[in-house]
């Protein structure tokens, strides 16, 4: 399905105007993971409102919006980290709505939280061999590829993950994600706290396993810097979706630029 | 000569019988760590467990006894010790089923599984004392010394001797084994690497798709085997007596603590250190300082800094001067 048909510019203002509201859905052709018009928050009060997020295989879709916009929240509900009072969350058109968290991840979901993401007192290597602990198959040509990725582990993959630096251990966290050999790489603000070198050098990767076929998804404080590799962007206002267009119009509309990128 | 004689009386007083007891209290702090790391507790039954566990090898070394099976040299007990652990094992797993369970699954606070523990406790204190008596059982049989005082003096023709019982020895040996075991079973096995994970990071463990209850299943297998095997090397290298081994909390949750709660290594030195504090301290020095100094300086008194009957107040001090300067153990373990 092509980006086409998901979106339409409807707004009626010329191609710098972002696209608003929620993406229009094909339902006779689903993009590979949908989250549909979900409901639902941790209490009794709702944070998500009929919010859709749609990802597509060897695409980058970035969830951006204000604090408190129920980005990550978003993110867990696809992850099932969250019970949805409606809607419902696909993967390759299978209804996985009812599903644990760890039951998606056999389905081919991976997810890295924001923080806690590693364990730190295992060595790098064990590291990914936990992120494998599933597989019960050879799983050394994975973990070549993730150290392949992210040379900088191989070096340091006798050491432990909790010695590393903020960059690195994001690195042995994606990595660990990876193990799994997923569909779905689901990334919860992974640039949080490092600095804006290594924030490159870490986006830089993610368009390279985004190239390898996966569905990346992921939540980011940096919004602008996220939008810029981004294929697809989200902007989230209190757990609506405000406007849904690929990161290149986001940028390029003014409105959405003042109102959620600091001009 | 007099330095030699002077080492030779230490190392039978002291060394000696502080290795021993250190490496028992290591493999009981290795329970109590163990549980700690993994299930997130601070499991209060587990001195009752050990005696649990050395009254089922106990009854089993008698039921040996009577059918004429010995170990030769070695204590019957050794054979016994598979059914001790076995019965153990079930007996923990079983109160992890009818207790444990409920409460993780309502998530409940670690406290409040202190609580429960206190009450497993009370229950296997009551099973043991109903089934054995409270009174001391002596079960140990076979060669009794390794090395006597007496072949020692022989042997080297210094005044001291150095007596070696088989059961310090066969202690340390095995504690040495039973931890190289250990350490590989955590640090190269697939279960065993999933146990630390789940230790270091219960969230993501899950993530990956770690089992939680087969972790605290086998957790619960070893803590047993663990409290079985330093239960029964204290019985025989002392002997078995219900409420000592309720006692024995207190040196064992020191020892922990000391090396850091949740790490193994740490509960290992943690061992030896309060072993060897508790004898040094209460060992009475006038005879070594007599072989040490010129006859004009000879000590007067006992030279002991304290009493044995206050030995357990060493673990809490040791406990407390922790607890103020470093909470987090000296192998820096979880904070208490």
């Amino acid at each position: 399905m092509s980006e086409d048909t998901l979106i339409e510019n409807g707004t009626g203002e010329g191609a710098m105007r972002a696209r608003e509201g929620a993406p229009l859905i094909d339902p006779d052709n689903p993009p590979f993971l949908l989250g549909d018009s979900m409901r639902g928050g941790y209490g009794a009060a709702d944070i998500l409102h009929e919010c859709t997020i749609a990802a597509e295989k060897g695409q980058i879709t970035v969830i951006v919006g204000p604090n408190g916009a129920g980005k990550s929240t978003a993110m867990k509900a696809i992850f099932g980290m969250l019970d949805l009072r409606a809607g419902k969350v696909t993967i390759g058109g299978k209804d996985i709505t009812g599903l644990s968290p760890q039951e998606r991840v056999a389905e081919g979901m991976a997810f890295v939280p924001q923080t806690n993401n590693i364990f730190p007192s295992m060595t790098v290597e064990e590291n990914l061999e936990m992120g494998a602990f599933l597989r019960r198959d050879d799983i050394a040509g994975t973990m070549e590829e993730v150290y392949e990725l992210f040379p900088v582990l191989k070096e340091k993959r006798h050491q432990l993950a909790g010695e590393l630096s903020g960059g690195q251990r994001q690195q042995v966290a994606v990595g660990r994600a990876l193990m799994t050999r997923p569909t779905v790489l689901m990334l919860d603000e992974p640039t949080a706290g490092v600095s804006p070198i290594v924030m490159d050098e870490l986006f830089d990767r993610i368009i390279e396993i985004a190239r390898t076929g996966l569905t990346i998804l992921m939540v980011e404080q940096n919004a602008r810097q996220a939008l810029e590799i981004a294929d697809m962007g989200y902007v989230l206002v209190q757990g609506r979706n405000r406007y849904t267009d690929t990161g290149a119009r986001l940028l390029a509309d003014p409105e959405v630029r003042r109102s959620f990128l600091g001009g | 000569m007099d330095i030699l004689n002077a080492f030779v009386l230490l190392a039978n007083f002291v060394i000696v019988p502080a290795l021993a007891y250190g490496s028992q209290l290591a493999l009981g702090a290795l329970g109590v760590t163990l549980i700690y790391g993994i299930l997130r507790f601070s499991n209060f039954a587990h001195g009752d467990t050990m005696a649990f566990g050395t009254m089922v090898t106990i009854l089993v070394t008698w039921w040996f006894w009577s059918m004429g099976i010995s170990a030769g040299p070695l204590p019957t007990a050794l054979l016994a010790l598979p059914f001790g652990i076995a019965a153990t094992a079930l007996l923990v797993l079983a109160t992890d089923r009818a207790v444990y369970r409920f409460y993780r699954r309502v998530k409940a606070k670690p406290v409040i599984f202190v609580i429960a523990s206190l009450g497993v406790m009370f229950i296997l204190n009551g099973i043991v004392r109903f089934v054995i008596g409270p009174d001391d059982r002596n079960f140990a049989d076979g060669e009794r010394f390794l090395v006597t005082a007496r072949e020692f003096r022989q042997m080297t023709g210094l005044r001291e001797g150095l007596a070696i019982k088989t059961t310090q020895a066969l202690t340390v040996v095995i504690a040495i084994l039973v931890v190289i075991a250990l350490f590989w079973f955590l640090n190269r096995t697939r279960t065993g690497k999933s146990m630390r994970a789940y230790s270091d990071n219960e969230d993501l463990a899950l993530l990956s798709g770690i089992d939680p209850e087969r972790v605290v299943v086998i957790t619960w297998v070893i803590a047993a085997g663990l409290a079985t095997i330093a239960g029964v090397l204290y019985g025989l290298d002392k002997s078995f007596k219900p409420f000592t081994y309720f006692q024995l909390l207190l040196p064992i949750f020191a020892s922990a603590i000391v090396g850091g709660l949740g790490n193994p290594l740490g509960a290992i030195a943690g061992g030896y250190l309060v072993a060897f504090s508790e004898v040094a301290v209460t060992y009475a020095y006038k005879k070594f300082f007599a072989y040490l100094l010129p006859e004009r300086l000879e000590p007067e008194g006992l030279m002991q800094l304290l009493s044995t009957d206050y030995k357990f107040a060493v673990s809490f001090a040791i406990l407390i001067l922790v607890l103020l300067f470093r909470p987090t153990g000296l192998f820096r373990g979880k904070a208490v």
